[in-house]
């Protein structure tokens, strides 16, 4: 009886582990990814807004609006936005190269979105630093899987 | 290729326009398959650029992960008055142009 008790509980512990052993898993291939966007540099999380429904219904094309905090000047600008969703069977969605005369670091388009997964942008700012925010996106009908 | 831009057709010096572009275009993923089984090649417009008076305003490289009728809307900021050229070029080499007049008054 009491081994009984004591092997539910070891499994229990198993499964409450299961969770973050996947999200342990998934962060290299992140990495390796936003290594690839920013050529080796850190990201901070921070100054780039993702903006999606919470719930696409529609895979196929996902409103998507990114937004980066910069005063857009001369001196202090965003060089480049990249959308990255790392569960699409190409992850580099899209790029942009903006300057200081886009006057305002915003970017609205529609993706495809393969899976239930964060959307990231990733922002390259003049001074070299590199920023980054998410979304999470949930869709009922998958794009890029089926016909 | 069809395409729509909208672009204000006057601003002041300074201000900050939207910009919008929808191209008519499959965005072929390169996972489709057509009728009889066969994948459908890859074709997406990979880039788009915006000139403003000669000079490249915005660049977009895009990929598969876009959706088919690409829709863009980026800002540009109004220094004086001229037009706004937007080319863009898909896998197959297919090439399309679009051009919007802004007059900027002081």
């Amino acid at each position: 009886m009491s081994a009984d008790r004591r092997r539910f509980l070891v499994s229990c512990t198993a499964l409450a582990l299961v969770p973050g052993l996947a999200r342990a898993q998934q962060n290299p291939q992140r990495e390796a990814l936003l290594r690839d966007v920013t050529r080796g540099a850190p990201v901070r999380t921070g100054r780039v807004v993702v903006d999606t429904p919470m719930l696409a219904d529609n895979g196929h094309s996902v409103p998507l609006r990114i937004a980066v905090d910069s005063p857009m000047t001369a001196a202090d600008h965003v060089r480049r936005i990249t959308i990255l969703a790392e569960r699409n069977p190409r992850p580099v969605v899209a790029s942009y190269a903006l300057g200081p005369h886009s006057g305002r670091a915003e970017i609205v388009t529609r993706i495809r979105v393969a899976d239930i997964q964060d959307v990231i942008a990733v922002a390259e700012l003049s001074d070299g630093s590199f920023w980054m925010g998410s979304a999470h996106v949930i869709v009922t009908e998958l794009a890029c899987l089926e016909g | 290729m069809l395409a729509r831009v909208q672009v204000p057709a006057q601003a002041r010096r300074g201000d900050i326009v939207t910009v919008r572009i929808a191209i008519q275009h499959p965005m072929e993923t390169g996972y489709r398959p057509d009728n009889f089984g066969r994948r459908i090649a890859k074709n997406v417009i990979n880039t788009l650029t915006c000139r403003y008076n000669g000079v490249e305003v915005f660049r977009a490289e895009m990929g598969s992960g876009v959706s088919a009728n690409p829709q863009l809307q980026f800002y540009v900021r109004a220094e004086s008055s001229g037009e706004m050229v937007f080319d863009w070029v898909d896998d197959s080499g297919q090439r399309g142009s679009e051009r919007a007049p802004i007059t900027v008054t002081a």
